[in-house]
């Protein structure tokens, strides 16, 4: 049995790793579906502080798995499909089938990109629909692309994408943004971009030839439909917080997030399970905040453990 | 050990392999490829049956194109120089793992 099973390796989970592998905890971190966290979808992160001119999203949680490595943290692979949080020892199953046990759980399973679920979407993933625009502009060049979304992430991935495509049309549902006014004003100046307002995604199109040759939208004000060309289809809808295998046993807000039990503290309503970083938390969703809560955790934790034992 | 392919060995590789050949479209700036990178290393040591590829689609446009990837990391399963599977993003070295499997049937 382990003392510390940690749930998820971005910023929250591999900080509550360090804390708690240097309180000589030897936690195991499980790194989920998508190893390193949201992060790795980003190019450079500018405002994580101690790096002056800012650091590859990746290349920070790779320096962050080697620091928790070195006071002991063990990593595991996959993921986990099932959680039994309600009996000592708490039970974790592996995506394989393995059964893990531990006293405390750290979850921190952080948050996800969110999709429209219109049809097409789903089988046209890698094929023009991109998960990440920094990974995928590239192929891009001099073709035409959609964001989806009206908010900072849309704006900032069209403006990403205005150095490689010829031309971004943004499709918001409503007729004003939501972006910041600096991240607005960036992208309302750019004449790469160009905008379709209170406009509605109905369809991906291109299943039929294997890619994507475009959008299908109606104009919720006039009713009317049209296809807007492209190649390629990003969403910046929002996130999702990653809690679903915890919702019959930890309460969540109307959002969806982990609701914790204490102020300033990540313990949630069951003894010895903790949770950090994005999966609880609606208002910051920032690397350093998802790491504060891991650090505090992590602590937490171990005051939990050493009550358990006296 | 995984092989550095390019516009040279590409087509060798990808026709000559006995077995299967899985190949690793990725590129430097796609953080998402750095996670698979020693996923992929590890299952071409533990795999038998399959010679494992790693393609930079910055240094081979042409071949990126050819094979018509929009996205990174691509995998791409090629059995007697057919592609006979594909699929990207990231994943478990087991989701990964199976999926070669299947095609080894």
């Amino acid at each position: 049995m382990h003392s510390v099973i940690i749930l998820g390796s971005g910023p929250a989970g591999l900080t509550a790793a360090i804390y708690a592998a240097r309180a000589d905890l030897a936690p195991l971190l499980i790194h989920g579906p998508q190893p390193g966290g949201q992060l790795t979808l980003t190019s450079d992160v500018e405002n994580w502080p101690g790096y002056e001119h800012g650091i590859l999203g990746s290349e920070l949680m790779e320096v962050m798995k080697k620091q928790a490595a070195r006071f002991g943290t063990t990593y595991k692979e996959g993921w986990v499909t099932a959680v039994d949080l309600t009996h000592d020892p708490k039970k974790i199953t592996m995506e394989s089938g393995e059964v893990l046990e531990a006293r405390a759980i750290i979850i921190a399973t952080g948050a996800s990109a969110m999709w429209l679920n219109v049809p097409g979407e789903k089988e046209l993933q890698g094929k023009g629909v991109s998960a990440c625009a920094t990974c995928d502009g590239f192929f891009f060049r001099d073709k035409h692309v959609v964001v989806i979304g009206g908010g900072d992430a849309a704006m900032e991935e069209a403006t990403f994408l205005t150095k490689f495509a010829s031309q971004v049309t943004v499709i918001h549902r409503r007729g004003e943004l939501r972006a910041s006014k600096i991240m607005q004003q960036k992208a309302l100046s750019n004449p790469k971009i160009s905008f379709e307002w209170n406009a509605e995604v109905l369809e991906v199109l291109g299943k039929d030839v294997g890619h994507v040759t475009g959008v299908r939208i109606r104009n919720n004000q006039t009713n009317q439909e049209k296809v807007v060309e492209t190649d390629g289809y990003f969403a910046a809808i929002g996130h999702k917080p990653n809690t679903e295998m915890f919702k019959d046993q930890l309460e969540t807000d109307v959002k969806g997030y982990l609701k914790i039990a204490e102020p300033f503290s990540t313990k949630t309503a069951i003894p010895g399970v903790f949770a950090a970083g994005d999966v609880a938390d609606h208002m910051y969703r920032q690397a350093v905040t998802a790491a504060g809560t891991g650090c505090m955790a992590a602590m937490d934790a171990e005051r939990w453990l050493e009550t358990q034992q006296a | 050990m995984s092989v550095e392919l390019n516009a040279s060995n590409f087509d060798q590789f990808t026709t000559e392999t006995s077995g299967l050949a899985l190949v690793d479209f990725w590129a430097p700036w796609c953080g998402p490829c750095k996670v698979m990178s020693p996923i992929v290393d590890e299952l071409s040591k533990e795999m038998s049956g399959v010679s494992v590829g790693k393609l930079n689609v910055d240094e081979n446009v042409e071949l990126a194109t050819r094979y018509n990837v929009l996205s990174i990391p691509t995998f791409m399963i090629f059995k007697g120089g057919q592609v006979v599977d594909q699929f990207a993003g990231s994943m478990s070295k087991q989701v990964l793992k199976e999926r070669i499997e299947k095609q080894q049937g």
